[in-house]
């Protein structure tokens, strides 16, 4: 122990585990004293809330596969015996279902929240690459759990999603067969997809973990987007900030208890309480709300694109929508480098903060709007605008970063006082006041 | 809520129509609301209603009398009737009522029995090919959670049992199929199930055709969402000790912020 620092817990069993493991003292380091910036609005709750919900997801679900069947001929009744028979079987799997939406509208109102006060900034880009990391496993995990109750939605969903691996060249058709376990969606997909429904979430946690150790080294961003500059800036974690999560969260349960008990249905397709039949294909199909900005942007490319003059096509539609579909989300990959701008809040950003209220979110929304329709017009034409909307907003970044003049930016977070002067002078313009 | 939901929902299709022009003809027609008792198995704002049980029972007649010689409810047990006000004595005589295959005995053989509150509701047909063969080549759909299965839930089972209209000259109907005016297509192999005076309601309810079908479409509710009441109560239980919760930490994170500004 020559090397291990001395612990001073009055507690003696606290005193010798710390010793030995100082987790403990970590804990404190990380969540007791952390220095927190002391500026935060309601939108930074939303990191704790997808936590709370990914934990309830956790728990519910392991209960869930404790009761569910994973055959095809018997999932669907495993799933209603959950609902009629299991003592509060009702209750969880409802939690369930419904907070797999909930998580996705914390995780995008996270996301919002990161976009427009620039979290993915240096020195945050590897925070930023976890998170999307994260969006990318959420999506895989609901879409496999979507597939289990064997629903009619169930099993046209899987046909559809696996079908566009079918679209990447050479190895496409090898890839849907490993992911079918076979020639069509049958018992096999379904027992993989139960697996990876219940591994994916641990792998989840372990990046969760990735997430935010990265945020604990940078510290968190804040609504003004300079960094604390000392102690007058921020506050201890415990007890402000979980306090004030810990009413956020509360809040967030009561919206989320809304759904489970007054509308446990309202976010789902009546169509999943109807058997998987493969014979009888729904008249639309529909994949879950949370999908449905991408599904549009999958069924917006509905052309080839060809060799210029010839008739050889180099992309076919249904790749170019796969590509467009899986692009929206590697874009946001590179998002800490397409926005070359140095301010990173909104609020000091005249042409970026408009960028996003006025062209991210409108294009976000109308493609969620039109991945629920039919594919007809005016919901193509619609979703292509979207579609081209969308990937412009971050096309268009190097170039707004270039020509925008940031607003002056507060000497500091303990006063944000517009102190004249440009970014570069603005951090040195005040002298601190104490607060 | 839910009229906000129509009011949305006619928007959207009359600009739906406005567009697609003549395409959105002749598809379905929205089914009108309905009066509920338990306000709907997907309404939001019924925190206090439950299901009209003297209603459910006189479904369950309907159905066992009308409905159950094609369709089968097999995610439902005798047993679950005592939820809806059947003494457990009448539960044993509906089950006894009905002749189920058991085994096979420890001589390996299949034999009947008279049924128990244990078992199933007992299909009309021993399989899904049977059923087909004997409606003209599609089985008729499972009851257990038809309410919950349709868009319009109750609404629209309500419309289709009570939709059966004279088909229009320019209707192409094939044969066999009957006109609807609630089914998408309106082509429905289900001939016209309810008939004025079709069942003798015990309790002296006059049988007319939207009685038997509001008192069926009811039975049906509940048989696809019989947890509603216990989900209600409860949420009405979770969401005040919610609200206190926040109250509490509104308090306490005040309070801890007071030094702050």
């Amino acid at each position: 122990m020559a090397h291990a620092p001395k612990s001073n817990f009055s507690n003696p069993v606290v005193n010798w585990i710390d010793q030995r493991l100082p987790i403990i003292t970590m804990m404190n380091k990380e969540y007791g004293s952390f220095p927190t910036p002391r500026n935060f609005n309601s939108l930074w709750n939303f990191g704790a809330i997808a936590m709370v919900v990914l934990a309830t997801m956790i728990v519910s679900g392991v209960v869930l596969a404790m009761h569910y069947t994973n055959n095809t001929a018997l999932a669907f009744d495993s799933v209603e015996r959950i609902m009629r028979d299991v003592n509060w079987g009702w209750m969880i799997r409802y939690i369930h279902a419904n907070g797999a939406s909930m998580f996705f509208i914390a995780v995008y109102i996270h996301i919002f929240r990161g976009v427009y006060y620039g979290s993915y900034k240096a020195p945050r880009e590897l925070i930023w690459i976890f998170g999307v990391i994260i969006l990318l496993l959420m999506m895989g995990t609901a879409f496999m759990g979507y597939v289990l109750p064997w629903g009619q939605m169930s099993f046209w969903g899987a046909t559809v999603i696996t079908n566009l691996f079918s679209a990447i060249p050479v190895v496409g058709e090898h890839i849907v067969t490993l992911l079918w376990g076979g020639f069509s969606v049958d018992n096999p997909t379904l027992n993989r997809f139960f697996a990876l429904h219940f591994l994916l979430p641990f792998v989840l946690i372990a990046v969760v973990f990735l997430h935010v150790a990265a945020l604990h080294i940078t510290g968190s961003n804040n609504p003004l987007g300079v960094e604390p500059k000392g102690p007058q800036d921020t506050l201890p974690f415990h007890p402000y900030y979980t306090t004030k999560d810990l009413f956020g969260v509360v809040l967030f349960l009561i919206f989320f208890a809304a759904f489970v008990f007054f509308a446990p249905n309202y976010l789902g397709h009546p169509d999943n309480y109807i058997p998987a039949d493969p014979l009888v294909t729904p008249a639309h199909i529909v994949p879950e709300w949370y999908f449905l900005p991408f599904y549009a942007i999958l069924r917006s490319i509905t052309f080839s694109i060809t060799l210029p003059f010839t008739d050889v096509v180099l992309i076919p539609a249904k790749l170019g929508g796969v590509i467009g579909m899986f692009g929206s989300i590697a874009i946001l990959f590179v998002l800490p480098w397409l926005d070359t701008s140095p301010v990173r809040s909104s609020r000091f950003r005249p042409i970026f903060k408009w960028w996003v209220l006025l062209w991210l979110v409108p294009a976000f929304l109308v493609l969620g709007y039109v991945g629920g329709k039919p594919a007809e017009q005016p919901y193509v034409l619609l979703g292509q605008i979207a579609t081209v909307m969308y990937f412009v907003f971050f096309l268009a970044l190097p170039i707004i970063g270039r020509i925008e003049k940031p607003l002056p930016l507060p000497a500091s977070i303990a006063k944000p006082v517009l102190g004249g002067g440009s970014v570069a002078t603005g951090a040195t313009a005040q002298v601190m006041e104490k607060a | 809520m839910r009229r906000l939901r129509n009011l949305i929902a006619a928007g959207v299709l009359s600009v739906a129509g406005l567009t697609a022009g003549a395409q959105a003809a002749g598809d379905a027609v929205v089914p009108p609301a309905q009066e509920w008792a338990h306000g709907g198995v997907n309404s939001f704002l019924s925190f206090f209603k439950g299901y009209d049980y003297a209603a459910v029972q006189r479904g369950f007649q309907v159905y066992k009398e009308v409905c159950a010689a094609c369709h089968s409810m097999h995610l439902l047990h005798y047993r679950n009737l005592t939820d809806v006000g059947f003494t457990e004595e009448e539960v044993k005589a509906i089950a006894a009522s009905v002749e189920v295959t058991d085994g096979p005995n420890d001589q390996g053989e299949m034999f009947t029995r008279p049924g128990v509150p244990a078992d199933k509701f007992k299909s009309p047909f021993p399989n899904v090919q049977a059923a087909a063969a004997a409606n003209g080549g599609k089985a008729p759909p499972d009851l257990s959670l038809m309410v919950k299965a349709r868009s319009h839930f109750e609404d629209y089972v309500y419309a289709i049992l009570t939709g059966y209209e004279e088909a229009p000259a320019d209707s192409h109907l094939p044969p066999g199929a009957n006109y609807n005016k609630y089914f998408p297509g309106h082509a429905i192999a289900m001939p016209m199930p309810l008939f004025e005076n079709g069942v003798t309601y015990a309790d002296g309810t006059k049988a007319t055709v939207p009685q038997m079908a509001h008192d069926v479409v009811t039975f049906l509710a509940w048989a696809a969402e019989p947890k509603l009441e216990e989900r209600r109560r409860v949420g009405i239980m979770a969401i005040t000790f919610l609200v206190v919760f926040a109250g509490i930490m509104y308090a306490a994170k005040r309070r801890v912020w007071a030094d702050v500004h």
